[in-house]
């Protein structure tokens, strides 16, 4: 009876706040599309010539490959918070303001597109050299035997994606701290700084829901894409 | 008989594990492929046999600048492949077809679209690719897998792929490495009865790369002895039987 008291006060308690919420989850939206799109492109092109300027590939740059991954690894290296401030400048100069979703969106395609530029990296060294070695003894010029590459590697690379997105998901509640807006901002504004544990509760409910969704989806897909 | 394939002092060398150094501090360099010259007719099909380090997988893989040669002149019907531009050796590798003892099929493409993909690096015409690709599958009798992934395959059906792959662009010269393998004996002498055929009936020259003595005899017309990199001699064969000269050359055809 009490529980239930409770509960249903908890719920009156979140309707109110509908809007916000709402908000928050369209917020969280923007900034999950624009960086992920964002950061399969530019990671994923990173990553392509990561791996080709390795060791043994048909690219194959020492000095390239040591600016290609320093570079990477650089930006690896800071926290994301910090990586926020620090391209505040930046995020000003192009979207007009440092904070907000948009701006927030930014920095968290650069964060997401070093990070993906390594995990595509990965998935290509996955392809079986013999695969590139029979591609090139055809005559397929360097286009074609990247996208052999990339197709062999297409069931890894969707994993890669689901994982970024995940990734770019909880880091862009960090992103709210400083002004991004969404989910992870409202739940530390309500739920943490005005205790309103429910609205916290709720929020992380929300986003779990939403990290399930998408590793299922990812997982699904990434099976039907592997014909191995 | 005219020359297909014309080696001149091909010769390779790989650096061995950079963690291995000499006294001088230089890394340490394996010789793959002592200088080399060989011969190969137009039509005949010609085996590269040793034991495992001897070159010969090396070898094969120089005929068409997979490796490319530290020194020597690579000739295939009469065009000098070391002195082309890399976009003209593209070229002129539709006219060498290769095939793999791991076979290198793109796992995620169709039987049916492995052929068609080399066709179209080929540069065929695409109204006429259906129709080749259905006649390599008709020449390798697997027309009923065309729409299957390599994963649902046998090894013997794979390999034909690579076979049908291989001849598709209708090259003058197919490089066989190890192709039997990986396959055993009953699906092996079936391979080398399709190979026979391809090089009979569409006059392919084919090289081919193995360790199994009765591979060579059933199949080739002469066969290359190598040991350490080295080009013992080129022996004849007639009828199953290999006359070698050289005491190392006498013990590599006493194998199985």
């Amino acid at each position: 009876m009490i529980i239930s008291a409770a509960l249903s006060e908890s719920i009156a308690k979140l309707l109110t706040m509908k809007k916000e919420i709402l908000q928050a989850l369209l917020d969280t939206f923007i900034m999950l599309g624009i960086s992920t799109t964002v950061a399969i492109l530019i990671g994923g092109i990173f990553g392509i010539f990561l791996f080709l300027s390795s060791d043994r590939q048909f690219l194959q740059n020492k000095t390239a490959y040591a600016i290609l991954g320093g570079i990477t690894n650089f930006v690896r290296a800071f926290p994301f918070v910090i990586l926020m401030i620090a391209m505040s400048p930046f995020t000003k100069a192009i979207v007009g303001t440092g904070i907000g979703p948009i701006a927030a969106s930014l920095v968290l395609a650069i964060a997401g597109s070093f990070y993906f530029a390594r995990l595509v990296e990965q998935n290509l060294r996955e392809v079986p050299r013999g695969i590139i070695e029979a591609t090139e003894s055809m005559g397929a010029p360097p286009f074609t035997i990247i996208k052999v590459l990339l197709n062999e590697a297409r069931s890894g690379i969707v994993s890669s994606v689901t994982i970024l997105s995940i990734s770019l998901l909880s880091f862009s509640a960090a992103a709210g701290m400083i002004g991004g807006g969404g989910l992870g901002d409202l739940a530390i504004r309500y739920g943490y700084y005005r205790y309103q544990t429910e609205v916290m509760v709720f929020i992380v409910i929300l986003l779990s829901v939403m990290v399930i969704l998408i590793q299922a989806g990812g997982n699904l897909l990434a099976q039907r894409l592997d014909k191995r | 008989m005219i020359d297909m394939i014309v080696l001149n002092d091909v010769s390779k060398r790989f650096m061995s594990d950079r963690s291995v150094k000499d006294k001088a501090g230089k890394p340490h360099w394996f010789t793959a492929v002592q200088p080399t010259s060989l011969r190969i007719k137009k039509g005949e099909i010609f085996g590269l046999m040793g034991y495992s380090g001897a070159g010969k997988s090396t070898l094969l893989r120089l005929i068409n600048l997979l490796e490319r040669p530290d020194g020597g002149q690579v000739i295939i019907d009469d065009e000098d492949l070391t002195s082309l531009s890399a976009s003209d050796l593209r070229v002129a590798r539709h006219n060498i077809g290769m095939i793999f003892q791991q076979f290198n099929l793109m796992s995620n493409r169709t039987v049916y679209d492995n052929i068609a993909f080399n066709l179209k690096v080929a540069g065929y015409p695409s109204k006429d690719i259906h129709a080749r690709v259905m006649a390599c599958l008709d020449i390798v009798d697997l027309n009923d897998r065309a729409q299957h992934y390599p994963a649902q395959l046998s090894g013997g059906q794979k390999q034909r792929v690579g076979i049908a792959r291989a001849i598709a662009p209708n090259p003058k010269v197919l490089l066989a490495d190890e192709p039997t393998s990986a396959l055993d004996p009953a699906t092996t002498r079936s391979l080398l009865t399709c190979l026979r055929d391809i090089n009979e009936k569409l006059g392919v020259t084919i090289v081919i790369v193995t360790h199994e003595m009765s591979v060579i005899r059933r199949l080739c017309n002469r066969v290359a002895l190598l040991h350490q990199g080295e080009l013992l001699e080129v022996a004849d064969i007639s009828d199953g039987a290999i006359q070698a000269t050289t005491p190392i050359g006498q013990g590599l055809i006493l194998e199985d």
